[in-house]
């Protein structure tokens, strides 16, 4: 094709161009979605309970993720610092992903069960009364908003669309049982969402107060189980660096 | 307009050629070949690319990639395991290692070796203590006691003053972070009257200096010492407190829970204290032997210890 022809024909220039600049792109991230190794097999990772789905969603609505990331890079300092570096299988039924690489705050990929639930919910209201350095805003609101559950079916219906395993029909209830036990298959059933939020809200009782359910019990519910599913000390050393 | 401007482009020896387009019949394009220094540059690029390929894991074949020449040593168990270069390897060699890692974990081992006392006196231990004990108590202490150890009246004690429910020698210390705690005083609004409680109160501001009513304290020191309240079972005869159990000092003008500094005059400084009598209390510090090495703790009381309050 001679050069003049494509210059002076401005479709074909466009097609060309496009064709020229997504080789980087596909080359890189296409052979991702076959490589056998790009999700770690792991045991415990398991979706999130409708509770602690609906503390993500608000966690993407109240904007955490523009200072903090969730994503613990396999460096010296940051295991000293956070744990165990972050694996890809333990974010695969997030979408979006929260990785980010912006921290004006912490990371907090393992934050679940670093701190007290008494903690978590003082720190949220008013972040200054307990570390006084700090310069996060206070979220005193989500202790006061009842958690609108209404839509939680839809919030489900929708994830399950593209690949996180809620169960629908009999068959995929049972095939999270098998896979992820009984008392986790019965929160990932979408039939019944609303009945399970409130039921975890009500037993664990994560904002301290047992009158309403809030916006702060499906937060603090997301942040405790955050980076808590893998137990790493069944993995030898070593055991993951075969995945990179 | 110059003579140069009426000229053909592309014309005469010392002219740049031009692409030999021409659009719209006279307009055409120069053709400034690319600096040599930026050519070499691109080819030395292409080579990088190529010995990156041989050396490092880059391209996707089948479900699989190549995992390329370079490799990393790092020892599993008691084996040498050689694996491919990745930066989890990579991690693993530094951890194991790596110049830093192996110096902290030396100085580790030797100074959770030595006892508390010899740490204490040694100047090489305690500037160890110092670097590692502030990383650790940013990690895992100060979401709770603050920097410093300053603690939060009310709900998170003080590490760095006299006062200490629990005992402030090193090994006390390394006892709470390995146990963790648990304090408890109950509420006395079902056992003790308003009244009482008012009296008791007086009473004990009275021990610490504070000039409370006569008549209050002398009712309040029934109270304390008598059968309904108990105080002193816990906090002893003279408000002195019992370590093992956790029960704070009632007279040395230090308070964790109440926060009698703060109180403008005695009467705002008697309606806390009985507030808190009323209430009670509990309050819980973690255990933090699932979290922390022995070692690690170690050093860990060692720091607290040093941050002014120890004793």
């Amino acid at each position: 094709m001679k050069h003049e022809s494509v210059e002076t024909n401005a479709g074909l220039l466009i097609v060309l161009t496009l064709a020229v600049i997504s080789v980087g792109g596909l080359v890189e991230i296409v052979p991702l979605f076959y490589i056998d190794d790009t999700v770690e097999e792991v045991d415990g990772v398991r979706p999130y309970t409708p509770l602690e789905q609906r503390g993500r969603d608000l966690y993407i609505q109240e904007g955490c993720y523009a200072c903090h990331s969730q994503m613990v890079r396999p460096f010296r300092d940051e295991m000293l610092r956070y744990g165990n570096y972050s694996l890809a299988a333990e974010s695969q039924y997030d979408y979006p992903f929260q990785w980010g690489s912006k921290r004006t705050g912490p990371d907090l990929a393992r934050v679940g069960g670093k701190y007290s639930n008494e903690w978590q919910v003082q720190h949220l209201i008013d972040p200054q009364s307990l570390v006084p350095e700090s310069i996060m805003p206070g979220y005193p609101w989500l202790a006061e908003n009842p958690l609108d559950m209404s839509d939680i079916e839809d919030r489900m219906l929708a994830l399950r669309r593209v690949g996180v395993p809620y169960s629908l029909t009999e068959e995929e209830y049972e095939r999270n049982v098998e896979k992820y036990g009984e008392e986790h298959a019965r929160m990932f059933d979408i039939n019944r969402a609303e009945e399970s939020l409130v039921e975890q809200a009500q037993a664990e009782n994560f904002d301290g107060n047992s009158a309403t359910i809030t916006e702060m019990d499906a937060m603090v519910a997301y942040l405790q189980v955050l980076g808590t599913m893998v137990d790493f000390s069944e993995y030898d050393d070593g055991h993951f660096a075969e995945f990179r | 307009m110059s003579t140069q401007d009426n000229k053909k482009p592309g014309q005469g020896e010392d002219e740049v050629k031009t692409t030999g387009h021409f659009w719209d019949r006279d307009l055409c394009e120069y053709n400034n070949p690319l600096p040599r220094w930026w050519l070499w540059g691109f080819y030395a690029t292409v080579v990088f690319a190529l010995v990156y390929w041989i050396l490092y894991p880059a391209w996707p074949i089948g479900d699989g990639f190549t995992k390329g020449l370079a490799s990393v040593t790092y020892e599993h168990g008691d084996e040498e395991v050689t694996t491919h270069w990745n930066t989890r390897a990579l991690l693993y060699r530094d951890m194991q290692t790596g110049e830093h890692a192996v110096r902290q974990r030396d100085m580790l081992e030797q100074v959770a070796g030595m006892e508390y006392a010899e740490i204490l006196q040694d100047a090489d231990a305690m500037s160890f203590v110092n670097a590692y004990g502030q990383g650790a108590f940013g990690t895992w202490c100060v979401a709770c006691h603050q920097v410093g150890g300053a603690g939060v009246i009310g709900q998170y004690p003080n590490l760095s003053n006299d006062h200490w429910k629990w005992g402030g020698k090193p090994e006390q210390i390394e006892e709470a972070m390995v146990l963790g705690r648990i304090g408890y005083m109950p509420g006395y609004r079902d056992r003790l009257s308003e009244q009482q409680i008012n009296d008791v109160s007086a009473f004990v501001l009275s021990l610490n200096g504070y000039d409370m009513d006569a008549d209050a304290v002398e009712a309040g020191e029934r109270v304390y010492s008598g059968h309904d309240a108990g105080c002193i079972q816990c906090h002893g005869a003279a408000g002195q407190g019992i370590e093992s159990i956790g029960a704070p000092n009632l007279t040395n003008d230090l308070w964790g829970l109440v926060d009698v500094h703060g109180a403008e005059d005695d009467q705002a400084r008697l309606q806390r204290v009985s507030r808190f009598v009323h209430d009670g209390a509990e309050r819980e510090m973690p255990a933090f032997s699932e979290f922390l090495s022995d070692e690690e703790i170690k050093v860990l009381a060692a720091y607290v210890h040093s941050l002014g309050g120890g004793q």
